[in-house]
């Protein structure tokens, strides 16, 4: 039956360790000065404004939140759907999707308006918003994460593993269908107001958590010169390629649909042929780089381990692409109060809004890049996560 | 005629038409007097609903005298950023792209009945009143923006920098979203918000407040009599902003 | 001296020194200037203890259901204790702000309320 599979942690010396750390402290102490920086004078030290409410701290934050769910896929894909030739990394799987979400949602917190009232959000709940349930969902998937690893990695706890398993791939389900419906439960803006926007994030979240999952495993053996079975690789990278063509697929239904409906020309028009930047972002950035060229790399018949962290890096940066077409985009857009006509205020109605994202929120969002990476390093080191072996992989 | 026989025909003429104008002038009277200040100690009742009346076509493109009397009354000072400065109301120039007709109408929050920004706030900051009055609670607002997001009508600003010299009626600060609140510091003491009582004041008589739900007030009057719009009404959030002429 | 021997000595001295500093004239008291005489609307010691329930619970009133009676109001406090000096409850010897700063505790409330009584060319209550 299933082997027992043998953990380790992350080995090295330690100055090695050290210095990686060390690399990581760099972002991680721009982003705290650009938070006490931000906290101190206000949102005016930032690009964002009455026009553009969400920025870049929301694009890297809800990319690290829908990317972490998608990160516990490989884990699911072992307990839940029974392929234990993912067993062995599977605990690094939990790892990565609960730091993702503690990075996200770091920087989601520290760019609240006023976030030394956490406390309040914590114990004020409004039921009918998105956003309370997302502090019960996010919070409840760190504890589903950390007690799959417990389950996962405990002998005694091994046969528990699938239910925990499956509790975190519903649960998981649920949130990101929340982080999508936080924006397709919005009437008041043409890219939203659509309830495609929450499987479209379900499957968003595959592919971006696989495409950070790859380069993190090739990393972690690269560190530690342990062999990786070309077999393994190539299950993930096929995985990979569905995820990126499912969202292909799920992109083209969105704007066919919004293309159909009369009411919609102008904003599709805006979105696909003369918006500007997120023109460029959506058709370079998401459909060409992050869709179109990943699936041309990974489904080559002899794809190498270069051309598969290629692809994984294309993807990310399409899926950024994506968050901020999504969020700012969207947000770009004028909401339209009088349909029919045109307006203007000296409330920027009716027209466009710019924006120029600043660098203490470049800065804010890198920061909790960097607080994920560091979380995930130095669990690794503390903990025996990493698989012994993967050289072979275990037959289902 | 001799004042012996009682009530002379002059006499009569006089009381007639005393009797006759005070029962012409009581609707009047009616019409002018506002529901009276609840007491200080009453909570705002649901029997109530507060609404305003926008007549359109007694706007001028260039007349900002409610903008101006919001910005006095809620001590809002303008930073030199237009872009983050809070604008509680403002005047939109419209143009229907058939015809050509022109519009300038003050927009500021609609104070709906089915509030969007109610239902996603994540703490309930920001609430309705029972009197009708959308609010955003600034003591326990954690500035997320996401009412801002959701508000259909472009309502709420965010402080985006430190305030001093808030008014004593109005606080404001650093953080928190705000927005249009029907001037319920003045509503409450029997007052009618700035912009209207300017927009009166001024004579151009657009603007008029009241309680939508009693049937005697003036504005309850006129949306039973006159064709009235609400600003996106196929979004069905009832809003108690309505307009006429448009 | 033993290890255990330096570990009471600590402890002894981190429950002790404390005291010592409460002696000494160097610790900042709290400058509490009255601005106008008379009684506040409460007895002393308990709006020392209360103010911040006090506070929290005429604020949700207010705001929520619209009740603005007098006796608790923010604004009148304000109005009172305003320093005659500097017509502000905060500043270094703020009614409000010594004393918290003494404390050592956040003062959040004049974030958004204003620290200085209404002019009386204002728009009166």
């Amino acid at each position: 039956m299933a082997e027992t599979v043998a953990y380790r942690q992350l080995g090295g010396p330690s100055t090695r360790f050290w210095g990686l750390l060390a690399l990581l402290a760099i972002p991680l102490a721009l982003g705290a000065v650009s938070y006490f920086y931000m906290e101190h004078y206000g949102h005016i030290v930032t690009g964002m404004d009455n026009q553009i409410v969400w920025g870049m701290p929301h694009v890297f934050a809800v990319f690290m939140i829908v990317a972490a769910s998608g990160a516990l896929n490989v884990a699911s894909t072992a307990s839940v759907f029974g392929k234990t030739a993912y067993k062995p990394i599977a605990p690094l799987s939990a790892l990565l999707a609960v730091s993702l979400l503690v990075g996200g949602l770091t920087v989601l917190v520290l760019d609240l308006g006023r976030s030394d009232r956490l406390i309040v959000a914590m114990t004020h709940f409004n039921f009918t918003s998105i956003f309370t349930l997302n502090v019960f969902l996010y919070n409840g998937f760190i504890i589903f994460c950390v007690v799959y690893l417990w389950f996962m990695l405990e002998r005694r706890m091994n046969r528990y593993a699938k239910v925990v398993g499956m509790g975190a791939f519903i649960w998981r389900l649920m949130l990101t269908t929340g982080t999508g419906s936080i924006f397709g439960f919005l009437v008041a803006r043409e890219a939203y107001d659509t309830a495609i926007l929450a499987p479209m994030f379900i499957v968003f979240s595959f592919a971006y958590g696989t495409a950070l999952f790859i380069p993190l495993l090739l990393a972690t053996c690269c560190w530690d010169r342990q062999p990786i079975a070309d077999e393994l690789l190539a299950r993930l990278k096929n995985l990979l390629g569905v995820f990126v063509a499912a969202s292909l697929y799920f992109v083209t239904v969105y704007h066919l649909t919004k293309l159909y409906m009369t009411q919609y020309d102008d904003f599709e028009r805006f979105v696909l042929l003369d918006g500007g930047v997120y023109t460029f972002l959506f058709w370079v950035g998401e459909i060409a780089l992050g869709g179109i060229l990943p699936l041309i790399l990974l489904f080559r018949p002899r794809t190498s381990r270069r051309a598969i962290v290629a692809a994984c890096a294309l993807v990310v940066l399409g899926g950024l692409a994506q968050m901020y077409v999504t969020i700012v985009g969207g947000e770009a857009y004028p909401q339209i109060l009088f349909p029919g006509m045109i307006e203007s205020s000296s409330f920027f109605d009716g027209v466009v809004h710019p924006y120029t994202p600043s660098v203490p929120e470049v800065f804010l969002g890198l920061g909790g890049v960097a607080l994920a990476a560091t979380i995930v390093v130095v669990v690794l080191r503390a903990l025996a996560l990493l698989p012994a072996r993967l050289d072979q992989v275990p037959q289902a | 005629m001799s004042s012996e026989d009682g009530l002379s025909r002059r006499g009569f003429l006089a009381i007639s038409a005393a009797a006759l104008g005070g029962v012409m002038l009581a609707p009047g009277i009616r019409l002018i007097e506002i529901a009276a200040a609840r007491a200080p100690d009453q909570p705002a009742s649901s029997k109530v609903r507060w609404g305003l009346l926008i007549d359109t076509n007694k706007c001028q493109t260039g007349c900002d005298d409610c903008v101006s009397a919001c910005a006095t009354e809620n001590g809002i000072k303008s930073s030199g950023h237009p872009r983050t400065d809070s604008q509680w109301i403002r005047k939109i120039e419209l143009k229907d792209m058939r015809n050509g007709r022109t519009h300038s109408v003050p927009v500021m929050c609609q104070h709906c009945a089915e509030p969007p920004c109610v239902l996603v706030c994540p703490t309930g900051a920001s609430f309705k009143r029972a009197d009708g009055i959308v609010l955003v609670d600034r003591h326990i607002c954690i500035g997320c923006r996401y009412c801002m997001m959701a508000c259909p009508y472009k309502a709420r600003s965010f402080v985006a920098q430190e305030l001093t010299d808030q008014k004593p009626d109005v606080p404001r600060g650093k953080g928190t979203v705000e927005g249009c609140t029907f001037c319920v510091q003045r509503v409450d003491r029997g007052q009618q918000p700035a912009c209207v009582d300017a927009c009166t004041k001024a004579g151009h008589n657009a603007m008029t407040f009241g309680d939508l739900n009693d049937p005697h007030s003036e504005i309850a009057q006129r949306v039973a009599q006159y064709a009235t719009t609400a600003i996106r009404a196929d979004l069905r959030t009832d809003p108690g902003v309505r307009y006429q002429g448009l | 001296m033993s290890l255990r021997g330096l570990l009471q000595f600590a402890a002894c001295l981190a429950l002790v020194l404390p005291a010592l500093a409460f002696a000494s004239e160097r610790t900042p008291k709290p400058d509490i200037v009255i601005a106008n005489p008379g009684h506040c609307v409460e007895p002393t010691e308990i709006m020392r203890r209360n103010h911040p329930q006090m506070l929290f619970h005429q604020r949700d009133l207010t705001m929520h259901e619209g009740i603005r009676t007098t006796k608790y109001s923010l604004e009148r406090c304000v109005a009172c204790h305003a320093s005659k000096t500097t017509d502000s409850v905060l500043g270094p010897k703020g009614f409000c702000q010594s004393c918290h700063a003494y404390a050592g505790v956040t003062l959040d409330c004049f974030e958004c309320h204003a620290s200085k009584p209404e002019l009386a060319t204002g728009t009166s209550q």
